[in-house]
């Protein structure tokens, strides 16, 4: 489950279990955190908590929220973000696997919601609309998914998140440089993952930039690449630095930049 | 009957990815009829795999019989639709009744999206997470909206799409084949053009490779649509390959009128 932990300046007050769907800040005795300060607005702000994503909304406080020092009406919170109400900060954990499991299998497992519907698009804007979405729990189907561990830690999290796609870039720059005909001289670096070489409808080949290095996969034409002297089949071939490439008449250098 | 497949060049890819040890999603092409069918299974053990089997075997099969006495004219954008939405809720109860008469099959269910190409045209019906996207000239478009958490929190404003890329809900779907007594699929038709790309994919896909990436990949290699197939795997699989993966790649390489006047089968000719 995720959590918030309020401090001031430094010193821990409290955590906060965001075990409600809608849990709410303020300087009011009714709100779910309180918060007794006179830069806190009576009803501040509130947190909607949906599965494993929390939203965070200002509800038009006279001094505003902040996340990670930014000012922010509507925000979804990622794991280790700083909310600022008034001197009050409140860090968001987010819900972390246990260490140990294969969280990546379970977590993303496609499954499926049923109705009723979830998350009614004027819920999360209506500050009395806490009633009008659902219970999460009773909405997923089989297959189920694993009791949800309570205790965390900031960098087991981080493990599990899933990583948005990335782009090869740790491996090195790589150029090629035309030794004949009436580019020579010319370079080209390879800075996209995919660089196709030659005259289409002619003949093709692509470079591919891929976490184990470079590549060199035939595409079209009768006539195969070729590198160092040998002629290429159909299957992707491994480009090493300083390799000679051979393509529609054109010889050309691959090396890498360092 | 048309022949479409000597319009239409097809080629696909499957893979279990990279930490799953089986595959759950099951893909078919039929160049010769215009059909594309891939399916998401999910269930435990391998239900998934037997959910999106039948749909996808179902749906072939039964579309190619139902194909066999109809006229290339009666084809329209309206009677596909009702082909393809039929064909899914048949899907639905064979999934649905399997689960609920063998124990370990309950719940079992699967994502879909299936495709048709007729008459210059295609109709493309849809339920739950599975994607169709077109490669239009420079433009690159996803055409199926998902039915997921995630997609109706895009639509309601709640975040944004960049935030959506962040999101922990991306495995939720709000409407899926097999899980119901009934289910609805989602229909279109639209107009095709000479040299569309279109790509049917699963989750294991989009999740993994940026839609930039993917256009970049289809624009360098659609004169090998094998090669751009195999490589939209190994893209995903280079970036983690959480899930299985699965593409299907059509390519409009001519017009396919139903109805042939002389002058139209000589355009089709020099199209």
């Amino acid at each position: 489950m995720a959590k918030l932990i309020l401090s001031l300046e430094g010193s821990v007050i409290r955590e906060i279990a965001l075990d409600k769907e809608r849990v709410t800040i303020g300087r009011k005795p009714q709100n779910d955190v309180q918060i007794e300060n006179l830069a806190v607005s009576g009803e501040h702000a509130c947190i909607v908590t949906i599965l494993n994503d929390s939203f965070l909304e200002d509800l038009g406080s006279t001094n505003g929220t902040l996340v990670n020092g930014n000012p922010i009406k509507k925000h979804i919170l990622q794991n280790n973000d700083v909310i600022e109400i008034g001197k009050y900060k409140l860090k968001y954990i987010g819900e972390a696997p246990a260490a140990g499991q294969t969280p990546t299998e379970d977590f993303e497992k496609t499954m499926v919601m049923r109705a009723p519907k979830v998350a009614s698009p004027r819920a999360f804007g209506d500050t009395q609309g806490a009633s009008a979405q659902s219970s999460p729990g009773g909405v997923m189907t089989s297959p189920p998914k694993p009791a949800a561990p309570t205790t965390l830690a900031g960098p087991a999290h981080a493990a599990a998140a899933p990583p948005p796609p990335r782009p090869a870039q740790d491996v090195l720059l790589a150029a090629i440089q035309i030794l004949t005909g009436p580019g020579v001289g010319k370079e080209l670096e390879l800075v996209k993952n995919l660089t196709t070489l030659g005259k289409p409808g002619v003949q093709v080949a692509v470079i591919t930039r891929r976490p184990q290095g470079y590549f060199i996969t035939h595409v079209e034409g009768a006539i195969f690449p070729v590198v160092n002297g040998k002629t290429l089949d159909s299957q992707a071939h491994p480009l090493n630095d300083h390799d000679v490439i051979e393509l529609a008449g054109v010889k050309m250098e691959f090396f890498l930049k360092k | 009957m048309l022949n479409l497949s000597s319009a239409l060049e097809v080629a696909t890819a499957t893979h279990p990815g990279m930490v799953r040890s089986h595959n759950e999603d099951s893909i078919a092409a039929d160049s010769e009829i215009g059909l594309a069918v891939l399916a998401d299974g999910m269930g435990g053990y391998n239900a998934g795999e037997v959910a999106s089997g039948i749909a996808v075997e179902l749906i072939r099969t039964e579309v190619k019989k139902a194909l066999v006495d109809r006229k290339p004219q009666d084809m329209n954008g309206t009677s596909v639709e009702t082909l393809l939405a039929e064909h899914a809720e048949r899907a639905n109860a064979a999934i649905y009744q399997a689960a609920q008469s063998q124990p370990q099959y309950s719940g079992m269910g699967t994502t879909l999206v299936v495709a048709m190409w007729h008459d210059n045209k295609m109709s493309v019906g849809h339920i739950g997470d599975s994607r169709l996207y077109r490669l239009r000239g420079g433009t690159f478009e996803q055409v199926t909206r998902d039915h997921s958490l995630l997609q109706e929190q895009i639509d309601s404003g709640m975040i944004t799409r960049e935030q959506a890329r962040h999101s922990q809900n991306k495995n939720l779907v709000t409407r899926a084949v097999g899980i119901d007594p009934t289910v609805e699929a989602e229909v279109h038709t639209y107009g095709v053009e000479q040299g569309d790309i279109y790509l049917l994919c699963s989750d294991g896909l989009s999740d993994m490779v940026s839609d930039e990436d993917i256009q970049l990949t289809l624009t360098s290699l659609h004169a090998n649509l094998p090669l751009a197939a195999q490589q939209l795997v190994q893209q995903a699989n280079d970036n983690g390959g959480r899930d299985n993966v699965s593409v299907i790649l059509v390519r409009v390489a001519r017009y396919y009128p139903a109805h042939t006047s002389w002058f139209e089968k000589l355009k089709s000719w020099f199209g």
